[in-house]
């Protein structure tokens, strides 16, 4: 592993219970990620639930991709994506391709915004949002050849950024514990 | 595992994302190529699901009955007013109806009129949203050797619902009638006038194509058309709504939105049926 090379030291045996805490802690994004859309497609008997499903996966996404890459890494956001295509009836690869940018775009910015507190993360986000609602808008309506409206797509926009805070305030604190492969 | 140079493995670390990227795209030419994967993979998932779905939906029905009947205390009286008055209503409404039922009776009698079939039905719970953001529809739980066949019209206690598009092992999905996709043949009660119904993706449906010289009245029933056999005649489907820019709406007399349990009605009808299904027809009538 690239990790172990990193960080010289001191560390207790790589048993076999402490191995699988490390890969636990290292799947818990991926997992989380994968249960909350789950989640999303529950009977919960809320209107316009279908806008719930984009609004966590691209928060889960894009806040793991920015606090965590190396458990977001880009096979896995694949894989998230080919979810979202299948749990949200999108046409195959849109859910794909949105997330893989966002996850790019996340990369990118990692530097700037992780050092500047929970504010311009959240600010950055809203471009997210919005960019990923229109991409998402624009390639549904050109792979079924047929004009949409533009409102559920500014819905779930809003709706994503309006639910931010809510799960990164939670995720903020799964990232200092159960999320930590260094707290194993 | 291979070893590789730390420079290699950057390199590679840096083209994963443009090559998924990449793939991301094939994917997109994959799924117009062959729509019927798509509708596989998504069926295969739903029914790995669904029984997750069924399992959580009477503890969330419970908390969400909880709540409702919390609210619902506070403007008790009131409601039971209303439903009193409602139901004096009703019951005029009623005697009003085995009258013209009796009299419709004796009048077909009189006329030797060939009475249509019984349809036969099963009744199916829903247990989540199929939709997505651009799509409208709802999965149902069916069980195994459902019966159930594409094209099979979806009915609740008040009206039509949709049709069963896609079909699994042991989940039905119908598309309702505000999708984007839906087209329905109707009639517009008063002047009998054939009109298309079209799903906009919204609460409301619109009304499209009826005959010059017999515009749809505001209030005015709306039922199925039996043309083209996809549908029988006089289903329920709604009432015809203005909206604020003058275009004929419909506002479904169904419960699209809180849609709990729908019944599958088997009309014997084969009119239209995706293409697809007919491709597959020899499969289905093997098992």
């Amino acid at each position: 592993m690239a990790r172990t090379d990193q960080t010289p030291g001191i560390r207790p045996r790589a048993t076999l219970g402490r191995r699988l805490d490390i890969a636990a802690r290292a799947a818990f994004p991926a997992g989380c990620t994968v249960v909350l859309m789950l989640l999303t497609g529950a009977p919960l008997g809320i209107a316009d639930q279908a806008a719930l499903l984009p609004a966590i996966t691209l928060a889960c996404v894009y806040f793991w991709s920015l606090h965590r890459p190396a458990a977001m890494p880009p096979p896995v956001v694949f894989v998230v994506g080919l979810l979202f295509d299948l749990l949200g009836y999108l046409p195959l690869g849109v859910g794909v391709l949105t997330l893989l940018i966002v996850h790019g775009v996340a990369l990118r910015w990692r530097s700037v915004l992780t050092l500047q507190g929970f504010l311009p993360g959240w600010l950055a986000f809203a471009g997210v949002a919005v960019g990923a609602a229109l991409l998402g808008w624009a390639l549904t309506a050109l792979l079924s050849f047929r004009l949409l409206s533009v409102g559920p797509a500014l819905f779930q926009a809003v709706l994503t950024f309006a639910l931010y805070p809510a799960l990164a305030v939670v995720f903020v604190r799964a990232d200092r514990t159960i999320a930590d492969p260094e707290r194993a | 595992m291979i070893r590789l140079s730390i420079q290699a493995r950057q390199a590679l670390a840096k083209l994963t994302l443009p090559v998924l990227i990449g793939l991301a795209f094939g994917l997109m030419l994959l799924g117009k190529a062959d729509t019927l994967l798509a509708e596989r993979a998504r069926m295969a998932l739903a029914d790995a699901l669904a029984p997750i779905y069924a399992t959580l939906a009477p503890p969330i029905a419970a908390l969400r009955d909880t709540i409702g009947g919390a609210t619902g205390l506070w403007d008790i009286r009131a409601e039971n007013a209303r439903l009193r008055e409602e139901n004096e209503q009703l019951r005029q409404w009623q005697s009003i109806a085995l009258a013209l039922d009796a009299e419709n009776e004796r009048l077909k009698a009189n006329l030797r009129w060939i009475p249509d079939a019984a349809p036969t039905y099963v009744t199916a719970r829903v247990v989540a949203d199929a939709g997505g953001v651009y799509a409208k529809a709802a999965l149902l739980s069916v069980g195994p050797n459902h019966g159930i066949r594409k094209g099979q019209i979806a009915l609740d206690e008040r009206g039509l619902v949709g049709r069963v598009t896609e079909l699994g092992a042991r989940t039905a999905r119908v598309l309702l009638i505000t999708d984007l996709n839906s087209r329905i043949p109707v009639i517009l009660e008063n002047s009998r006038a054939h009109a298309i119904l079209v799903g906009t993706n919204g609460p409301r449906p619109r009304l499209l194509y009826w005959p010059e010289g017999s515009m749809p009245l505001e209030g005015e029933r709306v039922v199925t058309s039996a043309e083209a056999g996809a549908f029988p005649a006089n289903l329920p489907v709604g009432i015809v709504h203005f909206s604020s820019a003058k275009v004929p709406e419909v506002v479904p007399a169904a419960l699209l939105d809180r849609l709990e349990v729908v019944r599958i009605f088997d009309y014997g009808l084969g009119g239209i049926v995706a293409p697809d299904a007919l491709a597959r027809l020899p499969e289905r009538q093997g098992r």
